[in-house]
């Protein structure tokens, strides 16, 4: 694959090593002047000088080809999001992969179309969620084209669905459980199915239920 | 009538007064609080200390009940990217978006978005300006 990677830092350069070792074809983007006697030490004619949110630059570095997959890495979110809007509208680049620094800026990734994203803190926000018991709303998936998330929730004795049927259950709109795991078994269930206490139970549902979702399932 | 601008700077500030003095009810955004000496002492529309970037402030400027957004922070892709921000979350159709560069002013126009860049400008006046100068025939010859 030809694949053009913008921001040469640690996340960019390493991308890049990687990706040559597989035998793809990389060219990388930088701007500052030390970094990129560093990348073209390493990478020579694959290093490019300039700002990767200028067309001409983009131009030089190919993307004009078009490259399978462009990435932006930069540590800056706006530059991320621009570039990969216009590799896709002016570029007819299919692949984009951009990097959220700021998660506060999501949304605007989101409403750009740039997808999908990779963010380091929401990364490991996920992970301490899925540790920490507090939690009691644990993400596991999001399915971002598709605007779903997978959540676990485990009912305990004073979760308002323990004992209650499926059917019972005022589940807001634009959600579903998909699975029950009881004793070391998971089974799907249907409107008949009566939750218990230690259930872990996963559910489907659309970003922004959470709170309804919790409140029917755990209440607190 | 009210309008949001988004970067106080030379342009922004220059933008809100004038907007101001047509009858618009203007609340000016900028990160650096020092910007409103920028709008005069008499400045009697809003001010909001803040990146445009982040949504809350654009909230606390009132985006949901503007008319109209000007975006000329000093950079390009962060104008480009609160302009699409006031355009398609919050639907301001009269959102309008200064980009320096050129080309990036171009694209983003064929995209939809009402961009104005200066440098176009600037460079369509200067040559229209050289070209309108009376050269003196012998000197042209001699060059």
């Amino acid at each position: 694959m030809f694949i053009l990677i913008a921001g040469g830092g640690k996340v960019g350069s390493n991308l890049a090593r990687t990706l040559r070792r597989m035998n793809h074809e990389v060219t990388i983007i930088e701007q500052r002047g030390v970094r990129v006697t560093q990348l073209e030490e390493e990478f020579e004619h694959a290093a490019i000088v300039g700002d990767a949110t200028e067309i001409f630059v983009l131009e030089r570095a190919g993307v004009a080809r078009p490259p399978d997959l462009v990435v932006a890495v930069t540590g800056d979110d706006e530059d991320n999001m621009v570039i990969c809007q216009m590799a896709r509208e002016r570029f007819g680049v299919e692949k984009v992969i951009a990097r959220v620094n700021d998660p506060r800026n999501q949304p605007h990734f989101d409403l750009l179309g740039v997808s999908p994203t990779v963010s380091a803190t929401q990364t490991i926000m996920a992970l301490i969620e899925h540790e920490v018991p507090e939690h009691e709303l644990i993400h596991l998936l999001e399915l971002r084209k598709e605007n779903l998330e997978i959540v676990e929730v485990q009912i305990d004795k004073d979760s308002p669905s323990a004992g209650k049927r499926v059917s019972g259950l005022k589940l807001p709109v634009g959600s579903r459980l998909i699975s029950v795991m009881r004793g070391g078994h998971a089974e799907i269930p249907d409107a008949e199915t009566q939750l218990e206490v230690g259930d872990q139970v996963l559910a489907i549902l659309e970003p922004g239920k959470e709170d309804e979702l919790r409140r029917v399932l755990l209440k607190k | 009538m009210k309008a949001i601008v988004v970067g106080c700077g030379r342009v922004g500030s220059a933008v809100a007064k004038k907007l101001t003095k047509a009858g618009w009810d203007v609340t000016a955004i900028d990160e650096n609080e020092e910007a409103l000496a920028r709008l005069g002492e008499n400045w009697s529309g809003g001010f909001v200390v803040g990146h445009g970037m982040d949504v809350d402030v654009l909230r606390e400027a009132g985006i949901e009940e503007a008319d109209a957004v000007v975006v000329a922070t000093n950079g390009d892709n962060t104008n480009i990217v609160v302009g699409q921000v006031a355009q398609k979350r919050f639907g301001i159709e009269c959102t309008v978006v200064r980009i320096l560069d050129p080309a990036r002013a171009e694209l983003y126009a064929t995209l939809g978005l009402r961009t104005v860049s200066p440098t176009s400008t600037a460079i369509e006046v200067l040559s229209e300006a050289v070209k309108s100068c009376v050269v003196k025939p012998a000197r042209v010859a001699a060059s």
